[in-house]
């Protein structure tokens, strides 16, 4: 089985570090896995996202069309992909920073507050994260010490002081 | 083995270090620049030289000097920038000095864009620069097919003295996947009978060139050289042949395109479909035996890329218009999508 994820949102607000994250999860539970990022100019400041792919087979395309997973993180991310979600998907939607209310009835969405949560908990920029942590609990892809494990090796040593809040924003996605 | 999780581009490069690359001289050009970004960070704590030329036209003049020393010496670029190495491409090839060049692949022609393509392949495989010559070109299809290749690249191209291409694109550069990285023997080459290394009044000189003003001097280069090419085009093909016994459609593709090509013939699979996968590995020489064997019982071919259509032509040629070759593909930096091969697979009628 493959499951196929789509992170999507403002250049600098962590899409492709929680895509690495999931890959990294994937590679500690020796699943087979891709990461891709869009790359070029989206990158400075417009829409970046990020396609991930885990499966138990080698995958093919690793570009990410129609996702079991999408994460919203801002308005237009979330215009852009919610009709390409596949029927029986999950959405993961920061509603601190998109309106919208999905009308799909295929699909179960989720809205949290994650930026509010973030800045709410001095996790300035963690919004990312504490999305992480509420797919791991809605979707049971990956288990809290994977996540944990992956992130561990993710963080360069050169910050490892975030590593805690990181910890603290997994568990706050997880319990909101 | 402990599995990594690495771009593209980064794997290339320390595939290269563990390969025994002694010297990276490159330009800056998306979507290659994490390869030489990787380069100046890890080349010089592997004993090696990091230079950033100030053109690429400098970069792979560089490397024709360094290699014809007998170190293994790279250079990288995407599209536009190879084109601009095309010049020392050729006096590396006239000059019988093995070295490695790498392409990311990006949207063409002229400056194009920097989204994946694969419009380089007559390039790489035809016409790689002015003169009767060849290079080497390995076509890799995941991260742990671009580690692999760059080793074999680098011994292949020592072996036959001929330059090797590895001939990627923004997509494989770009994306990460698990990495090993096998235990390998660097220094397998005795290029002591023909490197420029001083002669210390010890021997004759050693002279690397590739001008010759008499025609029949030139000739016989040229021709020594295709000879060797003949060798190449017996010993070093290779492919993947995936569900072939008893396909009746044979897509075939390389590259990024074989990984699509490769998910729309599981769909067709599923479908009740006899689809199968030719992928060839190395593009230059064409693998024609492998694809002869995988079209043995397929009625129809179809040829997949993300270009106009290059490879066909190869393609065609291996099979002798003996079978219809059809042909998909996007250009100019878009991805096919499994959905829309498996589409022409249905329409050329698979038969279920």
């Amino acid at each position: 089985m493959t499951t196929e994820i789509l992170l999507a949102g403002f250049g600098g607000q962590g899409v492709l570090f929680a895509g690495k994250i999931l890959a990294y999860c994937g590679l500690m539970d020796s699943k087979e896995l891709s990461w891709l990022p869009s790359y070029g100019p989206e990158m400075r400041g417009g829409t970046a996202n990020c396609s991930v792919c885990i499966s138990d087979e080698p995958i093919g395309s690793p570009l990410v069309l129609a996702p079991d997973i999408l994460v919203a993180m801002n308005g237009p991310s979330y215009d852009k992909f919610i009709n390409a979600v596949k029927p029986g998907g999950k959405v993961f939607i920061d509603s601190t920073l998109v309106e919208a209310k999905c009308e799909r009835t295929d699909i179960e969405c989720y809205y949290i507050p994650s930026s509010q949560l973030a800045d709410d908990n001095q996790l300035k920029g963690g919004s990312n994260i504490i999305l992480l942590g509420k797919i791991i609990k809605e979707t049971g892809i990956f288990s809290l010490e994977t996540m944990k494990k992956a992130i561990e090796k993710v963080v360069p040593p050169s910050k490892a002081h975030l590593i805690a809040n990181n910890f603290r924003a997994i568990e706050l996605g997880m319990n909101n | 083995m402990e599995r990594n999780l690495m771009k593209g581009n980064e794997a290339l490069a320390e595939a290269a270090i563990r390969a025994g690359c002694k010297c990276f001289f490159g330009y800056p050009i998306t979507p290659q620049t994490e390869l030489a970004a990787y380069m100046a960070k890890r080349m010089h704590k592997a004993g090696g030289v990091f230079l950033q030329a100030e053109s690429e036209i400098a970069a792979i003049n560089m490397v024709l000097g360094a290699a014809s020393t007998g170190v293994r010496a790279m250079t990288s670029s995407s599209s536009p920038g190879v084109s601009l190495k095309a010049e020392g491409i050729s006096y590396l090839a006239g000059s019988d000095v093995p070295a490695l060049i790498i392409n990311v692949q990006r949207g063409g022609p002229g400056l194009g864009g920097i989204q994946p393509s694969q419009a380089d392949y007559w390039q790489a495989t035809r016409a790689m620069g002015h003169g009767d010559f060849h290079i080497l070109v390995f076509a890799p299809s995941s991260v742990q097919e671009m580690v692999d290749m760059v080793t074999k690249a680098f011994d292949t191209a020592d072996k036959y003295r001929v330059p090797a291409m590895i001939l990627a694109d923004g997509l494989l550069g770009q994306m990460m996947e698990p990495v090993t990285f096998p235990e390998i023997d660097a220094n397998a080459h005795d290029k002591s009978s023909w490197a420029a290394t001083g002669h210390k009044n010890e021997r004759e000189h050693h002279i690397i060139n590739s001008l010759y003003l008499q025609p029949d001097g030139l000739e016989k280069t040229v021709v020594e050289r295709f000879k060797r090419y003949e060798i190449i085009k017996a010993e070093e093909t290779d492919a993947e042949l995936y569900l072939t016994e008893d396909c009746d459609i044979l897509l075939c593709a390389y590259g990024a395109s074989a990984r699509v090509a490769k998910s729309a013939v599981n769909s067709a699979r599923e479908l009740g479909i006899k689809a199968g996968l030719f992928r060839p590995k190395t593009l230059w020489p064409f693998p024609v035996k492998e694809i002869n064997e995988a079209a043995k019982n397929a009625s129809v071919i179809l040829d997949v890329e993300m270009s106009m259509g290059q490879m066909i032509d190869d393609v065609k040629l291996a099979l002798n218009c003996s079978k219809p070759v059809e042909f998909f593909g996007r250009t100019g930096g878009i991805i096919p999508t499994p959905a829309e091969v498996l589409e022409e697979i249905k329409k050329l009628g698979g038969a279920q």
